[in-house]
This record gives C-alpha cells, sequence and structure tokens, in this order.
C-alpha cells in the first residue's frame, strides 16, 4: 500500500476544530454526524446594515473570554482559532515536541486566505471614521496573514519549515497538501496544518455582499433550490507525523494522508472550470496511487452557488467515470458555512470522520434533487458505513484547485 | 424624467460592454453586448449607485430574481419601479 509517489507515509494523530458546529473536535465531529445545521443569524456583529443577515458563526467562541489582555492585543480572532484548536491536536496527538529535538524539525503551515480581517476592519474605522491619527502599534503583527503561523510555532517551540498559504477557498488543502510532502519527502519528521479563518466583520461581510453570489436564507448544496453560499469562520489543525515515528510512540492514528494534487484554470478570475478541478482530483489520486473506484466518499467543495455545484458534479463524474455511479458525495459547508480559508481543514475532519468512525457526514438542506447533479449526496441523514478511501475537494475563486487524498489507517 | 433614467442606465450598461450609448437600444440584451454574469454585477453596482436604489439580483438565480434583465428596457423598466417605490 505504499503511495506512488514512494517516499515515507505520513498519518494524522491528531485533530483540533473551532467551527459554527462547537468549540472542539467532538462538537464538530458529532454536529457532522448528527447533520446539524450551525448556521444562523449573525450575533457576534451588529447586522442591521447588512444585507445578508445569516452566516456560520463560532457562536461559543468568544475570545474575551479565552485570552487576557496582553495576548488579545496581538492575537486577531484566526490566530486565537487556530491557537484553540493547535492545543487541542497536540494533546490528543499526544506528540512530545521537546522529545529528541523533533520541534526543531516539525512544520507549521497553516492557511488564511484574508489573514487578520477583523483586525483590519476595526483600525480601518479607527482612522477614516473616527478619524483618529494614531492606531495601536501592534496592528501589524496581529493582522499580518502569517501571525496565526508564527504564534503557533512561538507557542510550541516549532523551528521547522513554516509558512502561511493564501489561494482563497483552496487555502487550507493547499497547505494540508505541502505540510504533507514536507513530511512525506523527509524535509520535516512532523507538521502542524490546517487553516484559519473569519470574515465575519462588517467590511468582510459586505465584500462579499458585493459579488451577489450569497444567500440570504440558507445553504443548500445539489438542492435544485439553492441560491448562493453562506459564509463561515473556525479553524481546524492537524497533526501529522511520519508512520514509523508514530507507531514507534504507540500514537492513535486517526488516519492517513496519502495524495495531493493541485492545478489552476487559467481561465476565470471566480468562475470555475470543469478541466482545472478534474485534473487537480486526477493529480491527488495519481500522488497516492489510488484508482477511482477505490474512492468511496468525497468531501465536495460544494458551496451551494449555482455554477460551483454544476461544475463540480461535472468534474467528479469526468474522474471517476462509473465509479461516480456509487461514491458518496457530500457538502458539509451546508452546516458549518464556507470558511473560506480554514474551509479544506473543516472539511478534513469530515473525511477524518468517515475513514476513522465509519460516519459519512450528510448534505443537509438537500430539499429537492438536480437532475443536473446526477450524484449520491447523502442528502440530510448521516450513514454509519465504512469507508477505506476519500478525497476532499476545494476550488478556489482565481482557479486555483487543491485535492487531498486520505486513506483510513491500515497497517 | 422617464427618458433620464433610461439615458443613465444605458450609459452605465454601454460602458460596462465598451461600445458607445447609440449602440445600446431597448430591445438589446446583455447577450448581445457580451456581458457576462459578473459584467452584470458591476451594472447592477453601478446602478445601484447611480439612483440611490437596491437592486433584488443575486448571480445564482438571474432568472428568479425579483429583477427582469431580459433586454435593456426590462432594466430600465425595473429601475424605475424600484426609484418609484422609494419615493
Amino acid at each position: 500500500m505504499g503511495s506512488a509517489a514512494g517516499g515515507r507515509r505520513v498519518v494524522v494523530t491528531g485533530l483540533g476544530v473551532v467551527s459554527a458546529l462547537g468549540v472542539g473536535r467532538e462538537a464538530h465531529l458529532e454536529g457532522l454526524a448528527e447533520g446539524r445545521n450551525g448556521i444562523g443569524p449573525i450575533e457576534l456583529i451588529d447586522p442591521s446594515r447588512l444585507m445578508i443577515k445569516i452566516a456560520g458563526e463560532a457562536k461559543g467562541y468568544i475570545g474575551t473570554e479565552r485570552w487576557g489582555r496582553q495576548e488579545l492585543l496581538l492575537y486577531d480572532r484566526i490566530t486565537q482559532m487556530a491557537l484553540t484548536a493547535t492545543a487541542e491536536a497536540v494533546e490528543q496527538s499526544g506528540i512530545d515536541f521537546k522529545a529528541d529535538g523533533l520541534g526543531e524539525q516539525t512544520a507549521v503551515i497553516i492557511a488564511t486566505a484574508m489573514g487578520g480581517l477583523h483586525t483590519q476592519d476595526e483600525n480601518y474605522r479607527i482612522v477614516y471614521e473616527e478619524q483618529k491619527n494614531r492606531v495601536h502599534p501592534f496592528i501589524i503583527p496581529r493582522l499580518m496573514a502569517n501571525a496565526p503561523v508564527s504564534q503557533v510555532s512561538m507557542a510550541h517551540g516549532l523551528m521547522g519549515p513554516s509558512w502561511s498559504v493564501a489561494t482563497a477557498c483552496a487555502s487550507s488543502n493547499h497547505a494540508i497538501g505541502q505540510a504533507f510532502h514536507l513530511v512525506r519527502s523527509g524535509a520535516a519528521d512532523a507538521a502542524v496544518t490546517g487553516g484559519t479563518e473569519s470574515v465575519l466583520c462588517f467590511g468582510g461581510i459586505k465584500a462579499w455582499e458585493g459579488l451577489r453570489v450569497m444567500s440570504k436564507d440558507g445553504c443548500r448544496p445539489f438542492s435544485k433550490n439553492r441560491n448562493g453560499m453562506v459564509l463561515g469562520e473556525g479553524a481546524a489543525i492537524l497533526i501529522l507525523e511520519e508512520l514509523e515515528a508514530a507507531k514507534a510512540r504507540g500514537a492513535v492514528i486517526l488516519g492517513e494522508i496519502a495524495g495531493a494534487g493541485a492545478s489552476a484554470d487559467a481561465a476565470d478570475i471566480v468562475a470555475p472550470a470543469v478541466e482545472g478541478a478534474a485534473g487537480a482530483m486526477r493529480g491527488a489520486l495519481k500522488d497516492a496511487g489510488m484508482a477511482a473506484d477505490e474512492v468511496g466518499y468525497i468531501n465536495a467543495h460544494g458551496t451551494a452557488t449555482a455554477l460551483n455545484d454544476r461544475t463540480e458534479a461535472a468534474a467528479i463524474k469526468s474522474v471517476l467515470g462509473v465509479a461516480a455511479e456509487k461514491v458518496m458525495v457530500s457538502s458539509t459547508k451546508s452546516m458549518h458555512g464556507h470558511a473560506i480559508g480554514a474551509a479544506g481543514a473543516l472539511e478534513a475532519a469530515a473525511c477524518l470522520l468517515a475513514l476513522d468512525r465509519g460516519v459519512v457526514a450528510p448534505t443537509i438542506n438537500r430539499d429537492e434533487e438536480d437532475p443536473e447533479i446526477g450524484l449520491d449526496v447523502v442528502p440530510n441523514t448521516a450513514r454509519e458505513i465504512p469507508v477505506d478511501a476519500a478525497l476532499s475537494n476545494a476550488f478556489a475563486f482565481g482557479g486555483l484547485n487543491a485535492v487531498l487524498a486520505f486513506r483510513a489507517f491500515r497497517d | 424624467m422617464s427618458d433620464e433614467v433610461y439615458s443613465r442606465v444605458v450609459e452605465i450598461i454601454a460602458e460596462q460592454a465598451m461600445v458607445e450609448p447609440d449602440a445600446v437600444t431597448p430591445e438589446t440584451t446583455l447577450d448581445d453586448l457580451g456581458l457576462d454574469s459578473l459584467a452584470l454585477v458591476e451594472v447592477v453596482f453601478g446602478i445601484e449607485e447611480a439612483f440611490d436604489i437596491s437592486v433584488p439580483y443575486n448571480a445564482n438565480e438571474p432568472a428568479e430574481s425579483d429583477f427582469d434583465i431580459e433586454n435593456v428596457g426590462k432594466i430600465v423598466e425595473g429601475v424605475k419601479k424600484l426609484i418609484a417605490e422609494k419615493a
């Protein structure tokens, strides 16, 4: 079962999550398994001047209740959520970064598409609206896109190759794919990877409203009555380790990352293209040495826009061929919303749920079958069924695509 | 007055399509002008800014929005209705 591209095997030994489904891994996974709707009225900011008044807010995550004054001066909401998810993932894995200099060989690759948007929004407000001429000295270290990476590296003493990744909605998958390749190749022995994002500040939501692709009433991927995406927020962090090292220390293995593929549409700045999406899926399968008919579950990009869902369904059929008739495909964005740069990481959690616990998360709000989709989208209710291999799709604005291939861990 | 709304809407559409306003008639469709959904979003934005109105348009379901975009004449009709509702 070695990988096609050779090298070491890479396993996931820890997972931490903050999402609209709750704070903590179990809250997120239980929400996915229950088909719970985490999307609701916007409450964390004043929605009165917004046209879009719903989102998947991580309502249980209140920064001021978790962090002290000095920390809040340096941590944007995305850094706060990344640190919380990292602590949970590290604890679950039981990994000791101090042992044998492991921290020096551990990479930190964490995605965010937009960086510290809350910090930018608040400080633009201060200088433009309040006409202040001075802002706090730490605005830059708080808003910079690499702040979550740097703070995680500092908090855990991680000194391996580290950077942030920004490819809009595909950021997390690119980040996890890069971390996987670093560990597989031996450039790092372990990695802390995933994504963190919150665009749910006034200016952030206004910018998304402008595109006219947002739903005012709910996220209904693959349903004939879908009418757009719903924003979410959150963070999910995975601990990746080389298989032999993980086994040697007796780690509990949640699943294996087997491959990662990426591509660019080179076509349109917002509209997706079937060929680009299919190219990334084929790349992931090839990198994993995985046959199309091995794939039991695909966590879809599934944004619930008219265009994405149709394009994605066509890409899945093009890559899987006859195997597309029986593969389970679900969009968990229906529950946690579209967390943009964190989306792929929240959805990697859904893949691990399927592989590790045999629970395939549903596509909720699937009111009406769409003949143009023609896939088993696991409508509305989760399924208990063993899954050996899964893909996770992410197709970004700008036509940048990244797909991860996972396997259930079988020694 | 009504002609002013028409001229302003045509101006916005023509600018987006990079044609002279004379090339646009009430029967002209957005397809005729080569305007795709992204360009249409910009047209809607231009109209909203020009007339200080809010146009109910969702790029996911243009056909089901409460705003007819069949041709330039229909768009102008819709804009006039929204202006009247505002007054």
